[in-house]
């Protein structure tokens, strides 16, 4: 498969169908796993890693799935298109980035991806939109079933799955939830939040923009142990936590509609105008202007703007998506122009209004 | 580049943002682990996982640092600088090095959740793997006649794993 397949679309997860979609934008869970008959990755020669690459195009790809698989080569793709899937999550900064023989397989919706030669020969992963936990599980525990009858596991009775990084062995289970929580930001109780989760051992993280900075207020949590915690177990840890968030998050929006409503309305409204009028706009102010517009939508500030337009703005804005969309590469400050114009043009072709 | 907090050489990178305000922030392995930043990613809980290396394993520090895995050859001192282990035998190679740090990240030693559903509840296999080392090692060699017979070996060892 051609990424520029893709480039007109988004992967179902963003589309905002799924529960809690108000907060939770999508949820994610990744497997690692290794192969019990080659070295890992980081070990491994070329021609093992190329080796390991077959065994996925010609028996892992080929598995039965709900959709059709498909194999995409990633040290044959140019910077732009492994840019393009880094941003759309089918793969880490880090495959991209890579050396030597390395892949991702991917079905149509994007729901199921399998990083190959990352840091562990497999990184299966299932993306879910909305808070859908135990559905991503079973997508991914049943993937996971079939790709076991074609490549063999390392495994072992003590210390479970066995993974190129000790904080990884055991389930290799990493499940991670997107959340936007742009009121715990403006009400300044975000810190308090992450101070909490730390304390039970789960990760957060900034999404989007570089590295891992936080921006357009979408923040990641995931689970920490792999060993000694079965997958349910952290499944249902990772989800209460969520509820919890959730809920601060709504009373916070409840909050600063009954008390700050003026002051929001204006930001909201401004936001949205900025928007539809700039003529140019770096990747961080569209973050900031499109967290606005999208809390304006969730709290009733804004209407005649679907939720889904919004989440895919946030993706194709951003700078290897922008300049797929616009069929050339693009520097900096045309960069800025194009997503400006880009911008323009899809708000006005839905006409959202402030209330 | 410098650590911020002390003099050593910064190795962890990123920003952190609160209430919307970046600051860029440049530590040292220990440092950061030290700090539990929140927003740490998975990248960096790696670079805490040195750190904990160093910590941890202090006792067994001159026995661990003449072990070699006799599959992928890692020493553990390559381990304790990367992060990373070298195969599936690292576990058993390593495993007075590992425990400690297993229990520190996990608070757990042993496995408890999903086992694959093909497999007998035994020992890990290893042997295919030391195969295709063996054969890696004779390519290396330009062994070309020795490299052909483990290459029948392998082909053997799936053959009867297929059939399994
Ligand atoms: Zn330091
Ligand atoms: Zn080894």
């Amino acid at each position: 498969m051609n990424p520029d397949n893709l480039v007109q679309t988004t992967g179902e997860w963003l589309r905002a169908t799924g529960p809690e979609s108000d907060v939770v934008v999508s949820t994610r869970i990744r497997l690692a796993r290794n192969h019990a008959a080659y070295p890992f990755t980081n070990r491994a020669s070329p021609h093992q890693k190329a080796e390991i690459e077959a065994i996925v195009r010609e028996k892992v790809a080929q598995v039965d799935s709900d959709r059709p698989l498909h194999f995409i080569n990633i040290s044959k793709l140019g910077q732009l298109d492994r840019q393009f899937l880094v941003e759309r999550q089918l793969i880490s900064r880090e495959l991209a980035n890579a050396e030597g023989p390395r892949a991702v397989v991917v079905d149509d919706r994007e729901a199921v991806s399998i990083m190959v030669n990352e840091e562990d020969h497999l990184r299966l992963q299932v993306m879910r939109s909305g808070l859908a936990l135990d559905e991503a599980w079973q997508d991914i525990d049943s993937v996971d079933d079939r790709i076991e009858q074609v490549f063999d596991y390392a495994f072992s009775d003590e210390f479970g799955y066995l993974t190129a990084c000790p904080t990884n062995v055991g389930t290799g289970m990493r499940a991670s939830v997107m959340l936007h929580l742009p009121a715990l930001v403006l009400t300044k109780q975000i810190e308090k939040v992450f101070r909490a989760l730390q304390k039970i051992n789960l990760v957060v993280r900034g999404l989007y923009g570089e590295g891992s900075r936080a921006s357009g207020d979408f923040y990641q949590i995931s689970n920490q142990v792999t060993l000694g915690k079965s997958e349910s177990a952290a499944l249902t840890e990772i989800r209460e936590v969520n509820r919890q968030i959730i809920e601060y998050e709504r009373q916070a929006r409840t909050l600063i509609i009954k008390e700050t409503r003026q002051a929001i309305q204006d930001r909201v409204a401004r936001a949205l105008g900025t928007l539809q009028s700039a003529t140019m706009m770096t990747s961080e102010e569209t973050m900031e202007l499109l967290s606005s517009v999208r809390l304006g939508v969730n709290v009733g500030l804004v209407t005649g703007l679907p939720i889904t337009l919004v989440n895919e703005l946030f993706l194709h804005t951003q700078p290897a998506h922008l300049q797929k969309l616009m069929g050339t590469q693009l520097d900096g400050e045309e960069r800025n122009a194009a997503r400006a114009r880009y911008l323009r043009t899809r708000l006005k072709e839905a006409g959202p209004n402030p209330n | 580049m410098k650590c911020q907090l002390c003099p050593n050489p910064a190795t962890v990178h990123f920003t952190k943002v609160v209430n919307k305000k970046a600051t860029e922030l440049h530590l040292c392995t220990e440092c950061a682990a030290r700090q539990q930043i929140p927003s740490l990613g998975e990248l960096s809980l790696s670079a805490i996982l040195q750190s904990l290396i160093g910590q941890h394993v202090g006792p067994q520090a001159e026995e661990m640092s003449r072990l070699t895995c006799p599959t992928c050859g890692l020493k553990y001192m390559e381990f304790r600088r990367e992060g990373r282990l070298g195969c599936p035998r690292d576990y058993a190679s390593f495993r007075v090095g590992l425990e400690p740090i297993l229990r520190k990240v996990h608070r757990s030693t042993r496995h408890v959740g999903k086992v694959p559903r093909r497999r007998q509840p035994s020992e890990i296999d290893l042997s295919l793997l030391d195969l295709r080392q063996q054969l890696r090692r004779a390519v290396q060699a330009e062994a070309y006649e020795e490299a052909a017979r483990i290459r029948d070996q392998i082909r053997e060892k799936e053959a009867a794993n297929e059939s399994r």
